[in-house]
């Protein structure tokens, strides 16, 4: 990886049509940079990898990738996958079952001369962990090794963009886990711009810089995963970034000594993180993640408890790899409820579970306002 | 055994097979991949002659390629030939009599590549005609084949089509189908049995090759 990326090296990409799925949709992906196109199904994360590829043409379009013009439909001009240097890894891999594993890297070896493709092939091979498996057949491996042989294939061209289309979907949990820390190690090596398209968000954040967030072929939010998840700009992308914990509220003043928003919400007057683009008297929602959420501690009760303080009854309790997921019942009429999670050991010290009344904290620092919205239940 | 008809046989099969071998990878190719108007017209005209006895097709081929008028006789007028009672006739029937069989097997085998596959050929940077070559073509081949088989096993036994439009003309339009026919007329019951037979085992051992490709190919691919 170089030490400064050469923005003549990244893509640009401009997408509009109205059908057959609607796209608006504006984006860059710098040298060694992975971005990550999240949204739910019928999105158009797809539709724009495909785009990118040159698999399908939308009826406006601009991209310019490495300063060579792929697509220009004002001037009408449209170049065809083959001769556009694409990376793409298919979510089920599309390796040619007829060819062996060597066979299929070395079809994307066709601008080097003959007699050097083999040993390259062979190297991708090895940089993939897959030696000795060159002259396995596709249907022979395990989905773990067919995916790395796709991604052998897609770097055979040297591509000016990599593209991967939900390349972990078909293989399970333990081979997935492995597999990222692959990706993650390759991808320190490449200097290209990659395009990763998935719907698993905690898959986004692992792997991304940074993550674009689509609805309905539209970009919502683009930003570091960290910055989308605790800085939602709208209450839809909170809810499709899965955010458990949005409300409305009213903004009741800023204190601008303290440097804290005060808003007013169900009974209560929360103190939330200086927000004064937001108006007093507005309307406005606001989340919390659960990880701003603290508990108060049973046997040792200390001053951060009096941030936000709020008492309710655990109406749902559920224990996962080493945590625990709650719903705390804050107000029985509304039937609101605020999403917390603590590590098993903490619950099991606090004597936590079902039913029991506790006491948690909204960290003023975690609470973000955004602007309103009728909020589905 | 009549070797010359079984000799002519032979020949319409094979020159049969060279024309519908290039029509059937292109219609095949180009109904499996494409949408278009009239697609389901074009495909129910293509489909036709499997439900429409030999003998109206016959009649109806005669009509048109008839001397006395239409395209017939612009035929006979630039050409000097006409397409009735002759062999180039014949081959003109045999291969529209095949279509649907060498084209819907070829557009099956065509179709079953998923569409990943023929785009990852496109990404690897292969042009359109590479991909046809290196993927489409070794995948749909057992398609390929076995309906390369069944043409050349169904104009071997063809029979009203070609009494039409070839009439029964030794060494010239007179294939074996037509000679057993021939035979029987004669009461040459033994020979009749030994064709009858010969092309009855031929027909047992063109289904068997065509099955076994089939299972073949599914087992190594999938």
């Amino acid at each position: 990886m170089s030490d400064k990326p050469n923005p003549d090296l990244a893509i640009h990409i401009s997408l509009q049509q109205q059908r057959p799925i609607p796209l608006d949709v504006q984006l860059d992906c710098q040298p060694s940079e992975l971005l990550a196109l999240v949204g739910p199904s019928g999105s158009g994360k797809t539709t724009i990898l495909r785009a990118i590829a040159g698999l399908y043409q939308p009826e406006n379009g601009r991209i310019i990738c490495q300063n060579e013009v792929w697509q220009n439909s004002v001037q009408q001009f449209f170049l065809p996958a083959h001769r556009r240097h694409v990376g793409l890894v298919f979510q089920n891999y599309a390796l040619f079952p007829h060819m062996t594993v060597l066979n299929n890297i070395q079809q994307a070896l066709s601008e080097i001369p003959k007699q050097h493709r083999h040993s390259h092939a062979l190297d991708l091979l090895k940089k993939v962990h897959l030696e000795g498996l060159d002259h396995r057949y596709p249907k022979t491996l395990s989905g773990g090794q067919q995916q790395r042989v796709a991604v052998a294939r897609a770097l055979a061209r040297n591509p000016k963009v990599l593209l991967l289309d939900e390349p972990f979907s078909a293989v399970d949990q333990v081979t997935r886990r492995k597999l990222y820390r692959e990706l993650l190690a390759l991808r320190k090596k490449l200097a290209m711009p990659m395009i990763i398209v998935t719907h698993d968000l905690e898959e986004s954040t692992l792997l991304a810089d940074r993550i674009a967030l689509l609805h309905k072929g539209q970009i919502l939010q683009i930003g570091t995963p960290k910055s989308v998840s605790a800085h939602p700009v709208t209450a839809t992308v909170a809810r499709l970034m899965d955010q458990q914990n949005i409300f409305t509220a009213q903004v009741l003043d800023h204190d601008l000594t303290a440097k804290k928003t005060r808003i007013h919400w169900l009974d209560r007057i929360l103190e939330a993180s200086f927000q004064p683009q937001f108006k007093i008297n507005e309307k406005v929602c606001w989340t919390i993640q659960s990880a701003n959420v603290l508990l108060h501690r049973r046997d040792r009760p200390s001053n951060g408890d009096k941030e936000n303080p709020l008492h309710g009854k655990v109406i749902e309790y559920m224990e996962s790899s080493g945590l625990v997921n709650m719903l705390v019942q804050i107000d029985k009429e509304l039937n609101t409820t605020i999403a917390i999670s603590v590590p098993l050991h903490v619950s099991k010290r606090n004597g936590l579970g079902l039913n029991e009344i506790i006491g948690i904290s909204l960290l003023s620092e975690g609470i973000h306002l955004m602007p309103y919205q009728a909020l589905r239940r | 055994m009549d070797w010359q008809a079984l000799g002519l046989s032979v020949k319409l099969s094979l020159v049969t097979l060279f024309f519908l071998l290039p029509i059937g990878i292109f219609f095949g190719r180009w109904l499996a991949y494409r949408q278009f108007l009239g697609k389901s017209i074009l495909q129910t005209l293509l489909a036709l002659p499997l439900v429409l006895p030999p003998t109206v097709l016959g009649y109806y081929l005669l009509v048109i390629f008839s001397p006395n008028q239409g395209l017939g006789l612009w035929l006979n007028k630039t050409f000097g030939t006409t397409f009735v009672f002759n062999f180039e006739g014949l081959v003109i029937a045999s291969i529209i009599f095949n279509l649907p069989f060498a084209i819907q097997p070829m557009q099956r085998a065509f179709s079953s590549i998923p569409r990943d596959i023929r785009e990852a050929a496109a990404c690897c940077g292969m042009s359109p005609a590479h991909v046809l070559w290196k993927i489409e073509l070794p995948l749909a081949w057992p398609g390929i084949i076995s309906a390369m088989v069944m043409c050349f096993a169904h104009t071997l036994g063809e029979f009203g089509i070609v009494l039409i439009v070839g009439g029964n003309i030794p060494a010239e339009t007179q294939t074996i189908a037509i000679s057993i026919y021939d035979r029987m007329q004669a009461f040459d019951n033994q020979s009749a049995s030994i064709m009858s037979l010969s092309l009855l085992l031929f027909s047992m051992l063109t289904i068997s090759f065509t099955y076994w490709l089939s299972e073949r190919s599914q087992k190594k691919h999938v």
